[in-house]
């Protein structure tokens, strides 16, 4: 298994392994999911409260289906560990954490210097996503 | 015979190997024969080149040309800008192309 | 005209360091060019087939005498002293150094500009009519609209790694000058019988390969959720859109295989989710944005006469000069297309000369149009002459908007590592050809690519051109009855193809046949469309008579 790199969390990691999306309608006690590209999300929607880990895939970098996925979990109200795992480049950190990824295990690991500057790059964001941080537009008209 | 080509990783002008290294004239160019890939590889790693690929070539009389006529347009230049290919002085430098 | 403030800037800022890290990264050797392509795609900057090209970005073609100067500018001190104005209402560089591509973002960031997503497969910069604010026949302004989805599509965290690049269009008139239909989103600011203002989404539409117009998803979404509604679009998009094949991976596939009611119905249901997170500006935000496209302080009483005495400003008046919403104003259209010239191509000095005729005569503005020319919108009638006298002695004065020689045309197989021919060629020779004859044969457009691509625009052409490879030779493929207005249609092959020489030949054929058959005030267009292709064909393909 791909070690974690990066964690933007407090709680105990969940010690489960992940299972299918598809095995996971039928195992009940499973905690944790690993979806894939193709994979509905919104399918676990009505199992949040059971879930500890989500784990997205990405098998390829280009392929952003992962970052929907996890905004329509966290748009749900899913507050569990949601991992970011294969193909995962330092140029990419920062946009995943905004669509609400709390930890990345990379595929290959990431220099560290350089992902810490990339997360910390842009100082405001122009559209308000899951992650809290407040759009520009608030800012400039005092909502935020 | 095989051409191996590419382009300058920092300044991006095309490029052609010679045997030796990376020249701007196709003339120049050398037949990689079957080891185009290897060294194609071994210069990426390098950073020498960006993008190389290889081509087919024939032997002319001014040394090898490439076969098709996308890479005859590289190794000149714009075809409608004469002045800043790689034979600005020579009206006809065109029909090198076609 | 939109103006940063320090969030705007520190965006761009922001930008340009994390661009100058990235290359750092990729000549150190921890990026491999794999990696590095989508970022500096991201930033405009492709490999050509001679060198570095760099995309930057004019948002809705709207630019003021400092940014243009800058561009001449960049021309001369990082390229070679010009610069390729663009069907998506962009400039081109061809000989870039991947090494000094940080500092022209740099330099470009002084003036508020920058290359952000000019290319990847991401929200493209976003477009509109280049008449906007100076011409009578719009509901509103729509660069506010397009400078509000600027803001949201930049850095868009969901939207970076679309299936396919993404382009939008923004019109606010029923006169459709920015083939919005032909954009993977067109919206039309329109005003519903209550008065309130509102978008009508047109999703789907494109060019390329499967050229499709797009369909009417829906009629008006109240303003104040634009966005919203774009974010739903996008994110059934970025879900469902092909990924398993380049060729099919542009929205306009899915929502044809979909098929527009299905496609629809997806988008609606996350609209509905998406309203319940909050993700649209308030209406003050498009407020602060509209006081910044606020009308300039027109002059009244102007002297409305213009002396025509001149014939050769008689005739450039006729051809280049539109009515303006105001009185005692004119539109400009400079032309980027003098006989035998290249298509959008402009030299630094020239940059710098409408530069200079913007701020002097202009108030401060000029637009890019997606025909590869350049506007002047706000030009006193009284100063018509003058303009005219600058612009002429600069080469810039030609007196041929849409008429045959105002031809569009990719850079093609000359600059274009995609092309499989070359479009700026015969682009010359067709316009060598109809000098002096434009006026006589009147408004026709004339478009070109070299490749199925369609950056020329060739589905859209009254008269379409498109370049093939045919065994190693240059082909080209004539099309008729194309259009891209509010009467958009796509263009139909007329047989086989033709040689350079043939192709040209095989234009003046169909202009002849126009010319036969025309009726009173019709277009090339009108003509095609009531007699149909068979008689072009005929002519077109007639054996020479012995």
């Amino acid at each position: 298994m791909v070690e974690t790199q990066l964690r933007f969390r407090d709680d105990e990691p969940a010690g489960d392994p992940a299972v299918t999306v598809d095995s996971f309608g039928e195992q009940t006690n499973a905690s944790a999911v690993r979806i894939e590209p193709g994979d509905d999300a919104r399918v676990l929607l009505p199992h949040l409260d059971r879930i500890r880990l989500v784990e997205v895939n990405f098998p390829v970098f280009g392929d952003g289906r992962g970052y929907s996925a996890a905004r329509i979990l966290r748009e749900a109200g899913y507050a569990g560990e949601l991992r970011a795992v294969g193909d995962v480049l330092i140029d990419q950190l920062a946009f995943l954490r905004r669509c609400g990824f709390d930890s990345f295990a990379p595929e290959h690991p990431l220099n560290a210097a350089d992902a810490e500057a990339a997360l910390a790059r842009y100082p405001e964001v122009y559209s308000p996503t899951v992650d809290g941080r407040p759009a520009i537009w608030a800012k400039r008209h005092g909502l935020a | 015979m095989k051409i191996l080509t590419g382009n300058d990783l920092k300044t991006g002008a095309v490029t052609w190997w010679t045997g030796e290294g990376w020249s701007l004239h196709v003339a120049e160019a050398t037949d990689v024969g079957e080891h185009g890939d290897e060294i194609a590889a071994r210069e990426n790693a390098a950073r020498r080149v960006v993008a190389p690929y290889v081509i087919d070539g024939e032997n002319g009389p001014d040394g090898p040309r490439p076969a098709h006529i996308k890479d005859r347009i590289r190794a000149l230049g714009p075809t409608v800008r004469l002045d800043l290919s790689v034979k600005p002085a020579d009206p006809d430098a065109g029909s090198y192309v076609i | 005209m939109y103006k940063y403030d320090s969030y705007d800037q520190a965006m761009v800022d922001a930008r340009v360091a994390e661009f100058r890290d990235q290359v750092r990264r990729r000549l150190d050797g921890s990026l491999a060019e794999e990696q590095f392509r989508p970022l500096r795609l991201m930033n405009g900057l492709y490999l050509q087939l001679h060198a570095y090209m760099l995309r930057v970005a004019v948002p809705y073609g709207t630019l003021n005498s400092a940014q243009m100067t800058m561009l001449g500018d960049i021309a001369d001190k990082y390229d070679r002293g010009y610069g390729h104005f663009t069907t998506r209402q962009n400039i081109q560089y061809n000989w870039i150094k991947l090494e000094e591509a940080p500092d022209i973002l740099a330099d470009l960031a002084k003036v508020e500009m920058h290359a952000i997503q000019t290319s990847g497969n991401c929200i493209r910069n976003t477009t509109s009519d280049q008449y906007a604010g100076a011409i009578a026949d719009e509901v509103v302004d729509p660069r506010p609209y397009a400078e509000l989805i600027r803001q949201w599509s930049t850095f868009h965290p969901e939207f970076s790694f679309l299936p396919r690049k993404f382009k939008m269009a923004v019109i606010a008139s029923d006169t459709d000058r920015a083939a919005m239909r032909l954009h993977d989103i067109g919206i039309q600011i329109v005003r519903n019988d209550a008065g309130e203002l509102g978008a009508a989404f047109y999703v789907g539409g494109g060019m390329g390969r499967t050229p499709m117009i797009a369909p009417c998803i829906n009629a008006f979404v109240p303003i104040d959720q634009m966005i919203t509604y774009s974010e739903a679009c996008l994110r059934v998009y970025n879900r469902h859109g092909r990924r398993d094949n380049k060729y099919k991976a542009r929205i306009k596939i899915l929502v044809h295989e979909l098929g527009k009611d299905e496609y629809t119905r997806q988008v609606e249901a996350e609209f509905a989710h998406l309203l319940t997170q909050n993700i649209e500006p308030p209406l003050a935000e498009l407020e602060r944005i509209k006081a910044q496209f606020a009308d300039p302080p027109f002059e009244i009483a102007l002297d409305e006469t213009v002396d025509r005495s001149d014939p050769d400003f008689a005739v450039w008046l006729d051809n280049n000069v539109q009515v303006h919403k105001a009185p005692g104003y004119a539109i400009v259209t400079i032309s980027l297309k003098p006989v035998g010239g290249i298509p959008g191509d402009a030299s630094a000095d020239q940059i710098r000369l409408m530069a200079r005729l913007a701020k002097r005569y202009s108030f401060d503005e000029l637009r890019v149009t997606h025909a590869q020319n350049i506007v002047l919108p706000h030009v006193r009638k009284a100063d018509l002459h003058a303009v005219w006298q600058q612009l002429d002695e600069a080469g810039l004065g030609t007196p041929n908007l849409d008429k045959i020689g105002d031809i569009i045309a990719c850079p093609g197989l000359d600059y274009c590592s995609l092309a499989n021919a070359r479009s700026i060629p015969v682009a010359q020779k067709i316009s060598e050809r109809f000098a002096g004859r434009e006026q006589e044969i009147g408004e026709l457009k004339l478009k070109i690519s070299g490749c199925i691509n369609a950056c020329g625009h060739h589905h859209a052409g009254h008269i379409g051109i498109l370049g093939v490879d045919r065994k190693g030779v240059e082909n080209y493929q004539l099309l008729l009855g194309g259009s891209e207005g509010a009467d958009t249609s796509l263009g139909t092959i007329t047989g086989p193809g033709f040689n350079e020489e043939g192709i040209v030949d095989a234009v003046e054929k169909a202009t002849s046949v126009y010319l036969a058959n025309r009726q009173d005030g019709e277009r090339f267009l009108d003509t095609y469309r009531r007699i149909g292709m068979a008689p072009f064909k005929d002519a077109i393909y007639a054996k020479d008579a012995v």
